[in-house]
């Protein structure tokens, strides 16, 4: 049996830093493993996703903050029915939605590591994972052992 | 009473759909279908199609408002508007839209219209195809979340998780839009009753979605008519008259990568007690519901949030024998709605909430007097409309 590189199959779509510039670093940074969110420069905010305004004080300075890879397992769901050609033999797979404290309680998503017919606890730790692709990096995560 | 509303000024005076059919199967095109639909609805409001003068639509429509005109021959149109979004959250948005063209003297007579061919286009429950992704799609496609089903099931999970619900009023929503249809010979669902076990046993789609829990891809069309309560009191049929109507969404809940403030939300928080202010009712008042479930576990959200039940109480209000016709306290679904009688982005519902007021539904909640609609739960905008008799 061929080892398994990828959470899931190739074929799905890969990311790519939008055209405007407004997510170049988020993508840069998992190349580099960093986790990183946009943070208002001006009133120290956390946004997610990223976006041209601050949605709390209206400036458009705008910068990067690094994260620790740490987060709670805001829900997750396992999906059975294979919604893209390149999932038909994928599934069940998992899908977390994360709630980063540190960062105001942001949001972000990534697919959850180990078994598909695990029953995570809501609110437990999770760390994320980065996954590298030829051309870009995923970020997953896995419930922290404790 | 303030002057600043559609209520009782404007009724829905007629409805008509085509047959409604399994996904791919019409052997018309969507736009055939769409001509079909207005014209019935013309004649069941007893006017000429050519008195048309307004198209109210919502997003994702395919059928151009300006060649719906030209085809049938419309002498003039002095309303054509569509609600942003998509999916159904635009439904009850384009009746309230409708109304509010007729308050303001731009158009007369205003057709709410939706058709689909998806054999003719493409799916929405399935992603589409390609290589790259970028913009809000890139943090969510390349982990397999894609469509309507996984976010709306996402969603579910937390607010179950946070209020102690199992899977029963899931199941009970499926089970009474099945069971409505069964009396809805338009219903696609039609002589297929659903039974409990096959509901348990059925595949998970994304869990908590059984099969049964999601809606169907249909093709088909529907459309209504509105005009002022003044032109609607000579019409054929009883009129349903608009009571209230909203549109909208909460604080920052369409931020993108799962980040709505209020995460399990609906989206109708804020709606629900703009409706009611402006109909001059309360949760009590609504004889029955008709509540977009493009998944199961939405609707129960959604009741919960027009204050029909407290999230706590989720349990005990949303069973079976409460939310089915003729005796349950709050029918719910009572043509079959998108899971049980056709997916028709949701204005099969307006147009079985007019029928209710109107009393000439398959299945009848009596002596009903008011009837709510919700369009679209947790997107954004969702829409609200709420019709009575007079
Ligand atoms: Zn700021």
């Amino acid at each position: 049996m061929a080892e398994v590189k990828y959470y899931l199959p190739e074929g799905l779509p890969t990311p790519r830093a939008q055209r405007d510039g407004l997510d170049k670093e988020y993508w840069d940074a998992t190349r580099r493993h960093e986790l990183v969110a946009q943070r208002c420069n001006s009133c120290g905010g956390f946004q997610w996703g990223p976006e041209a305004i601050c949605h709390r004080c209206h400036s458009f300075d705008l910068g990067w903050a690094k994260l620790s890879g740490r987060g709670r397992l805001y829900s997750w769901i396992r999906t059975w029915n294979p919604v893209h050609p390149a999932l038909r033999e994928a599934c069940p797979y998992l899908v977390a939605v994360v709630q980063i404290p540190e960062a105001d309680n942001i949001r972000m998503v990534g697919n959850l590591l180990g078994d598909p017919l695990q029953n995570p606890p809501f609110d437990v730790e999770v760390e994320a994972v980065f996954e590298d692709h030829p051309d870009a990096t995923l970020v997953h995560w896995k419930v922290v052992d404790g | 009473m303030s002057e600043y509303t559609v209520k009782d000024r404007v009724a829905i005076i007629g409805v008509g759909e085509t047959k409604y059919y399994k996904r791919g199967q019409s052997p018309l095109s969507e736009f055939r279908l769409a001509c079909e639909a207005i014209k019935r609805a013309a004649e069941d409001a007893g006017i000429d199609v050519r008195e048309i003068d307004g198209i109210s639509g919502y997003a994702n429509d395919r059928n151009e408002a300006s060649r719906v005109a030209t085809a049938l021959g419309l002498k003039q149109v002095g309303f054509m508007g569509m609600v942003w979004g998509g999916g159904g959250g635009g439904g009850s948005a384009a009746v309230g839209n409708a109304a509010a063209a007729i308050v303001a003297g731009y158009a007369k007579y205003v057709v709410v219209f939706r058709a689909l061919a998806q054999g003719q286009f493409g799916r929405f429950g399935q992603a589409p195809v390609s290589q790259h992704v970028s913009g809000a799609a890139a943090y969510t496609a390349p982990y397999g979340l894609f469509v309507p089903a996984q976010w709306v099931a996402l969603r579910t999970r937390r607010f179950m998780h946070d209020y102690g619900i199992n899977q029963e009023p899931l199941a009970a929503v499926a089970l009474a839009d099945y069971y409505h249809a069964q009396f809805n010979p338009r219903a696609v669902m039609y002589g297929h009753p659903l039974t409990r076990e096959q509901y348990d046993k059925s595949r998970w789609i994304v869990e908590p979605f059984h099969l049964y829990d999601c809606c169907m891809e249909n093709d088909g069309a529907a459309a209504l008519i509105l005009t002022s309560a003044d032109r609607a009191r000579d019409s054929r049929k009883k009129p349903a008259y608009i009571l209230a109507a909203a549109q909208g969404s909460g604080y920052r809940h369409a931020a993108t990568v799962e980040n709505s403030f209020d995460y399990s939300s609906s989206n109708f928080k804020t709606l629900a007690p703009r409706l009611y202010e402006m109909a001059g009712i309360t949760p009590k008042d609504v004889d029955c519901a008709q509540i977009y479930e493009h998944f199961s576990g939405a609707v129960m959200i959604s009741l919960v949030e027009h204050g029909f039940c407290q999230p706590e109480e989720v349990m005990e209000f949303v069973t079976f024998d409460n939310i089915t016709a003729p005796n349950g306290k709050l029918p719910v679904n009572t043509s079959g709605g998108n899971i049980a009688e056709c997916y028709m982005h949701g204005l099969e519902l307006v147009i079985e909430a007019a029928r209710q007021v109107r009393g000439d539904s398959t299945c009848q909640v009596p002596d009903c007097k008011i009837s709510l609609v919700a369009s679209g739960p947790m997107v954004s905008p969702v829409s609200d409309l709420l019709v009575h008799s007079m």
